[in-house]
């Protein structure tokens, strides 16, 4: 499994000065396969999706993509790197100067030759395989969430990267965008033969998806599983994550004082 | 204590002064090192001299206008108590070309212009722009920060020019047409006094210098303003006080050395 993995992150470990926020984090992205981590508000993931994308470096350990180790790449190697992976962000931070066109467009100009004939061949695949071909000549925003997201997705794939990284791809839309974005994110994962790991607390609509899912919680691997295994799991944390339950394993309460200290009444 | 605190709390200013100064150095350094993008595709440096540039014509149009005949009006006034009313020419175009050319066209610019910059990047970063960039393999000070440098730089001069150019024209409608000085004498005496090397060229001086100044600290400060909405007002509040400050700090330097014992 392992010569066959295109991301390996081995005893991972982060910390903001002396805060740490991950902890000893090792997990393995198969070729091909889509990988969803899981975990509340606060809990690191967006940290390691950072340090998969190599934005930062870990203070200890490593993340290795393509058989090259993230943090030990000067700027060209980073660089590199990059142009081989593609990378949804939360709100798909569209260029807001741009058409939808040459939002999509962008990565093919700046990284290739191709002439402008071939570019728009392509752009117009691209955003129609999101359904979104009539849109071309647009602005960001004239789209409605749901849409800028679907651009931002073509706009992802525009250079057919080998690893995709979905950041809360699933959050703000309403529930059709929900499903049109999951469902098109598993056919394009499929369609590239790319690997795409989704950071995400959306649990529901990642489960339909996804192949693989990790836990995190409180800078650590709580749990992980297929979705058959993590839907049948009787562990308290994934139980109470993925029924959405208000208390268990991860408190209602922030840690605070006695609330009668704090209400100024004597006991 | 409170002695100890109030200390601490000046060490650790100055600390964070010499840290972002030398942070703002190494931007500009930064800018300079990646400016090649800016020539090699010029049609970006062209559609932020658009942006920075021609869309402010109209503030530098009208105020240069009026400036020019505040200028008249004043002149005429004080020169008339001389009998040198036929100077009037010269007043106007050494005063504009010299000093209020170049220094309020840098003001305007950074209000209008320097002000966008800050906003536009502070809001690409903000939104995850910018961030979206570099995960394409795209370096943001080279795409994005370097075409706008060079774009301020450009237009900052020939803004200027335009200035002092509207100004002499309000000079002209006011002392001439309204007031009635002798047009020939108004020309003239601008002619005489007005010398290219001396006054016009340490005027282009004076706005490259401005254009830099005011350019670097609006895009410095949207590069570095926090990512939230009172972080990026905060930081078109700074690119304003910061970027006018600059430029009346750096015209006394520069008239001090462009124009001592004249």
């Amino acid at each position: 499994m392992s010569s066959q993995a295109l991301v390996e992150i081995r005893d991972v470990n982060f910390a903001y000065d002396r805060r740490p926020i991950l902890n000893g984090i090792n997990m393995t992205f198969p070729r091909g396969k889509m990988i969803a981590i899981m975990g509340g508000s606060g809990c690191g993931k967006t940290t390691l999706f950072r340090l998969i994308g190599g934005a930062i470096k870990p203070t200890k350990g490593g993340v290795k993509i393509d058989g090259q180790i993230m943090h030990e790449l000067d700027q060209k190697g980073l660089y590199e790197m990059r142009r081989k992976m593609g990378v949804l962000f939360q709100f798909g931070a569209l260029f807001t100067d741009m058409s939808v066109f040459d939002n999509v467009a962008f990565q093919m100009r700046e990284h290739t030759d191709l002439p402008e004939e071939i570019i728009r061949d392509l752009v117009m695949m691209k955003l129609h395989a999101v359904g979104l071909r009539g849109t071309h000549h647009l602005m960001p925003a004239e789209l409605s969430g749901g849409m800028a997201r679907r651009v931002a997705l073509a706009r992802t794939v525009a250079l057919d990267p080998m690893l995709i990284l979905y950041d809360e791809p699933f959050a703000g839309l309403d529930p059709i965008s929900l499903t049109v974005v999951g469902n098109l994110i598993r056919r394009l994962n499929d369609a590239l033969g790319a690997t795409s790991v989704i950071v995400t607390h959306d649990v529901q609509e990642s489960l339909k998806i996804v192949d693989y899912i990790y836990f995190i919680a409180d800078g650590v691997i709580v749990a992980e599983g297929t979705p058959d295994e993590i839907h049948a799991s009787d562990m308290p944390f994934v139980h109470q994550f993925v029924h959405g339950e208000m208390d268990g394993p991860v408190p209602f309460h922030y840690p605070g004082g006695r609330y009668n200290q704090d209400l100024g009444v004597r006991v | 204590m409170a002695i100890a605190k109030s200390l601490r709390a000046i060490g650790r200013r100055s600390v964070n002064a010499v840290w972002r100064t030398g942070y703002a150095t190494r931007f500009l350094l930064l800018i300079l090192f990646y400016s090649g993008t800016s020539f090699r595709r010029f049609h970006l440096t062209v559609k932020e001299l658009f942006s920075s540039g021609v869309m402010s014509l109209i503030i530098i149009i009208v105020a240069g206008m009026f400036v020019g005949m505040v200028l008249g009006l004043q002149g005429y006034e004080t020169l008339k108590r001389y009998g040198s009313e036929s100077a009037l020419g010269s007043l106007v175009a050494l005063s504009l070309v010299r000093e209020l050319g170049p220094v309020l066209a840098a003001l305007l610019f950074a209000s209008r212009a320097g002000s966008a910059m800050t906003a536009e990047i502070g809001l690409m970063k903000a939104t995850e722009q910018i961030s979206a960039m570099e995960m394409m393999a795209v370096n943001p000070i080279a795409r994005v920060v370097a075409p706008r440098f060079w774009a301020g730089v450009i237009s900052m001069p020939l803004l200027s020019a335009l200035f002092s150019a509207m100004g002499v024209f309000g000079g002209f409608v006011v002392g001439v047409v309204l007031i009635g000085v002798d047009e020939g004498s108004f020309w003239s005496q601008m002619q005489g006094a007005v010398d290219f090397q001396h006054d016009v060229l340490n005027g282009v001086i004076k706005s490259v210098v401005f254009g830099v100044a005011v350019t670097a600290i609006s895009l410095f400060e949207g590069y570095d303003a926090p990512p939230t909405a009172e972080g990026v007002s905060g930081a078109t509040t700074r690119t304003v006080v910061q970027s006018s400050l600059a430029i009346l700090v750096l015209d006394f330097i520069l008239t001090a050395f462009m124009f001592r014992g004249d």
